[in-house]
């Protein structure tokens, strides 16, 4: 079942970083060198089990790895057809999967000799991720977020601050996640000696889609592990959100070459697909270059980055990891896209009868469940990745509510 | 054949002195009134024209070209807008050389390959595109150079001696030397830093050096001009544009004189800094 080499869907990317036409290295010749030192000291790292045997310590007692596997039987029972399973990455030390790669990363940067770590930030989780392992190994952290993310995410804001982290409000472009990337990619060009950018998502320059790609796979390789000895057989199903694209990259990739399971990625809607006003790059957009990468852009007529919007701040980006799109026009993986209604709707459906609040990210991978899973079979089985928690969400749900808290 | 960016430095050469780069952005803060300056940068001393295309997320540049590239989108201009008005400079200048400067994402939009005919075509002598690096060279530099555009790559104070040829192998015309890390206006850059630096260029290629970045007086055009083939300003020249503008946005009758005083000023620098 599990196929090799040159047929596999896991063998990307190429030597220069493509997953077919998207991926790449389309960086200012400035960080051209430390984009190539960094290849080669995640090349080495990665060879070397060492490394790998210290994530794993740090993922076990640190960030309280495994996450569970949990069967959903009230809202499977609610929806009548597939029995639906959470892979519970919002119960990690931070509320969210970020804290995965942002581990990897440190031990990498610590590696490299790097004692000033930088970040961009949309929902604050990546933020909030780094600052801590920034303040768990010593390093001098500088958070980059989008003055629009700074206002619907004051919670995180504070709680990088109470970890040392100095943030940076970022006033231009959309000040949303993309601005922040930019300004964080200025800050790296500038301070090239001591720093280490480390990217929250599956993209950017490679290696970067790649190696966040590789530290966040733990969510699946648990999951495949996890039902596998629940149920005694793969699932039909996996379900994730994407907005760069890492908490659906890690639970979809040990699962590429199982054939029969299907895989859905699921965008932010907005306010509706044809309003203009949405986050689904895959869904609406065209292949472009942002960031450093090729992938799937929100663009106007004249190849101008088109401003974003979703309820979720985690999902308010204009593209997409390389990865994710090569999978969508290679038809491995199905793409959908939900509204902001229906996350807010799902998100209450889950608080309700499961007694999770999720974050608005996964909010949106259950309203796909809810959609899907009625119309499957009862002998079917869904993993959908519930990536964070809702805590951070609760003032900007009670304002699409209106509650005034 | 030689380019007209080759007899310009070729000219420069035999005159013994360095030649002034100016940058502005295209259609900053409309497009009629950067052609009226375009018309005027010769006159006023400048040697090659760089132009820069408009991106709404330019991550190579500071605070000042990135609010000219956002007036220039939010008054309509589009990479479709920039070639005719190359070539409508070019009817009436076919000496002095122009350089494309901006982000690969609208070039690859427009379509790669119609852009590069339709800037030939239009009279455009050469391409910078921050965003690719020579790893990236089969995007759009390889079919640049078949068409006979220059395609100018910077080097940067991380670029060693390791990374020079790799920088240099499929640049012509001329090479852009980024005289500090970090981003477009923000640092000045240290003279004795950038002398050294372009020394040792010069050990692995006889490209003349153009160095820009963080360079807004005459007096520091000057200094750098003494070892450099070329100095470019950029910041300074788009920043005077965003001080003569009314409330509502639309360019003061003193922009454009403003403009090109400050390039004559900066040229006659540059012209008088080598004994």
């Amino acid at each position: 079942m599990t196929r090799m080499g040159a047929n596999s869907w896991r063998s990307g990317p190429d030597a220069r970083g493509r997953f077919g036409i998207y991926g790449g290295r389309f960086v200012a010749e400035t960080l051209m060198p430390l984009v190539l030192e960094l290849e080669e000291a995640y090349r080495q790292a990665r060879e070397d089990p060492t490394f790998w045997q210290e994530l794993e310590g740090w993922f076990r007692d640190y960030v309280g790895r495994p996450s569970p596997l949990y069967l959903a039987e009230r809202l499977t029972e609610h929806l009548g057809g597939a029995r639906i399973w959470f892979k519970r990455d919002e119960l990690n030390h931070t509320g969210a999967h970020k804290i995965n790669n942002c581990l990897g990363q440190i031990l990498l940067a610590r590696r490299m000799g790097k004692r000033r770590i930088i970040a961009e930030t949309g929902a604050g989780q990546h933020g909030v991720a780094t600052a801590t392992v920034a303040a768990r190994f010593g390093l001098e952290c500088v958070i980059y977020m989008g003055e629009k993310d700074i206002e619907r995410q004051r919670p995180n804001v504070f709680r990088m601050r109470l970890l040392g982290a100095e943030v940076r409000p970022v006033s231009s472009g959309s000040r949303t996640l993309k601005d922040a990337m930019n300004e964080a990619l200025r800050d790296w060009v500038t301070h090239v000696d001591t720093t280490f950018y480390l990217i929250g998502s599956v993209a950017g320059p490679h290696p970067y889609p790649a190696m966040v790609r590789d530290f966040q796979a733990v969510i699946g390789r648990e999951a495949r592990a996890q039902i596998l000895e629940r149920e005694g057989r793969l699932p039909d199903l996996l379900v994730a959100a994407v907005g760069g694209g890492s908490n659906a990259m890690g639970l979809f990739h040990p699962f590429l070459d199982d054939d029969g399971v299907g895989i859905v990625a699921v965008e932010a809607a907005g306010e509706g697909i044809a309003t203009g006003r949405h986050a689904a790059a895959m869904t609406a957009g065209r292949p472009g270059i942002l960031h450093g990468s090729r992938s799937y852009l929100l663009q106007d007529d004249d190849g101008q980055v088109v401003e974003p919007h979703s309820i979720s701040a985690g999902l308010d980006y204009p593209g997409i990891g390389p990865e994710h799109s090569w999978l969508k026009d290679m038809g491995r993986i199905e793409v959908s896209a939900v509204t902001d209604r229906e996350a807010l709707e799902a998100f209450q459906l889950c608080a309700r009868l499961e007694g999770i609040l999720p974050a608005l990210e996964p909010a949106h991978a259950l309203a796909e469940v809810i959609r899907r899973a009625p119309r499957m079979g009862r002998d079917e089985i869904i993993i959908v990745n519930i990536c964070g928690r809702g805590d951070k969400d609760v003032y900007t749900v009670a304002r699409a509510l209106g509650v005034d808290l | 054949m030689t380019t007209r960016l080759e007899r310009r430095f070729a000219d420069l050469r035999s005159q013994r002195r360095a030649g002034l780069v100016t940058f502005l952005v295209a259609g900053d803060p409309q497009m009629a009134s950067f052609e009226e300056l375009l018309a005027g940068l010769p006159a006023a001393g400048a040697d090659v024209i760089e132009i820069g295309m408009p991106f709404s997320d330019p991550m190579a540049d500071g605070p000042t070209i990135q609010a000219g590239y956002l007036r220039a989108i939010r008054a309509g201009t589009k990479l479709r807008d920039i070639l005719p008005a190359v070539r409508r400079f070019r009817e009436r200048d076919s000496t002095t050389p122009v350089v494309l400067m901006g982000y690969y994402n609208p070039i690859w939009n427009y379509g790669r390959l119609q852009f590069l005919d339709d800037a030939v075509a239009a009279g455009v002598d050469g391409l910078i595109v921050v965003d690719l690096p020579p790893e990236e060279d089969e995007e759009l530099c390889l079919p640049a150079r078949e068409r006979g555009l220059h395609f100018i790559r910077l080097a940067t104070p991380t670029t060693n001696d390791r990374r020079l040829p790799t920088v240099l192998a499929n640049t012509s015309g001329f090479l852009y030397y980024v005289s500090v890390t970090g981003i477009t206006g923000a640092r000045t850059p240290v003279a004795q830093q950038v002398a050294e630096a372009t020394a040792r260029i010069r050990r692995h290629t006889e490209l003349p050096i153009a160095v820009g970045f963080g360079i807004r007086e005459p007096e520091q055009a000057a200094e750098i001009a003494r070892f450099a083939d070329a100095v470019v300003v950029g910041s300074a020249l788009v920043e005077l544009v965003a001080r003569h503008l009314d409330d509502d946005g639309h360019p003061t009758p003193a922009m454009v004189p403003a403009v090109l005083d400050k390039v004559r000023a900066l040229a006659s620098a540059v012209a008088g800094a080598r004994p």
